[in-house]
């Protein structure tokens, strides 16, 4: 018996394909809530905006929208090099630089939110 | 050998890598609207992202720093930026929209499809002319 390693395929690609849509329908509530907060909320100061941020649910919220929002634009990025960007080489210089500056936002979104 | 070379050096037909043809071709309402999905998913995650997290940042970080956000997206270039920013997420929402209601197989007939790609483009004019609008002082 000799086990076939499988070298090819996809067999990350219904994962991805599921996180893409459920991290979008978390952006997409996300945008909503963060929209009606602006058109209905109170009239926009440093004191009403800080405080909406201050407050444990909206950090909680907007915590989830950024890990959201990394995994999201991690697979259509990856998605547009893999269409685009034939060199191996090329590509995965391409796509570490992505996971780079991808985690290094999510840095800085943790970094703002812990001040607040 | 002559053979192999031959073989070797086959000709690619390739009728997609050709600049004329594409910028001829005239794709249908679905195209257009995925299409430009991935243009303002690129563009989301080149400018977006970064520009929205300084935004969050000073307007956050203290009352100073809420000011020169204020300043920032009163002026010309960060409207500008703003609209760019805000078409985007509004095409890729819309049209995010529409590819989850074919996921779910609604609106998978040809007809449709078109239709709802047709909606999409209307939807995204509307509501980013509204944005800009109210970006501009308007109303």
């Amino acid at each position: 018996m000799t086990t076939r390693r499988i070298v090819v395929g996809a067999h990350y690609g219904l994962r991805d394909w599921l996180a893409q849509r459920i991290t979008a329908v978390v952006l997409l509530v996300y945008a909503l809530v963060l929209a009606g907060a602006a058109l209905f909320g109170p009239e926009l100061s440093y004191g009403t905006w800080a405080g909406l941020f201050a407050s444990v649910w909206m950090k909680v919220a907007t915590l989830l929208a950024v890990i959201a929002l990394i995994w999201h634009a991690w697979v259509g990025v990856r998605d547009i090099f893999m269409d685009y960007i034939k060199p191996t080489g090329v590509r995965l210089v391409l796509q570490v630089a992505t996971v780079v500056a991808l985690v290094g936002y999510a840095l800085w979104a943790v970094i703002i939110l812990w001040r607040v | 050998m002559a053979d192999i070379a031959a073989k070797k050096a086959r000709p690619q037909y390739r009728n997609i890598d050709s600049i004329p043809q594409i910028l001829s071709y005239r794709l249908p309402p679905a195209g257009i609207v995925s299409i430009l999905h991935r243009v303002s998913g690129a563009l989301l995650f080149l400018f977006g992202i970064p520009f929205v997290l300084w935004l969050l940042q000073q307007s956050l970080t203290s009352e100073i720093s809420f000011e020169s956000y204020r300043a920032a997206v009163g002026s010309v270039p960060g409207k500008l930026a703003l609209l760019a920013v805000g078409w985007a997420f509004i095409h890729h929402a819309v049209a995010g929209i529409r590819y989850l209601l074919l996921d779910r197989h609604v609106g998978i007939e040809k007809d449709a499809s078109r239709q709802s790609a047709t909606i999409v483009l209307g939807t995204t004019v509307v509501l980013t002319a509204i944005y800009a609008l109210k970006l501009f002082g308007a109303f």
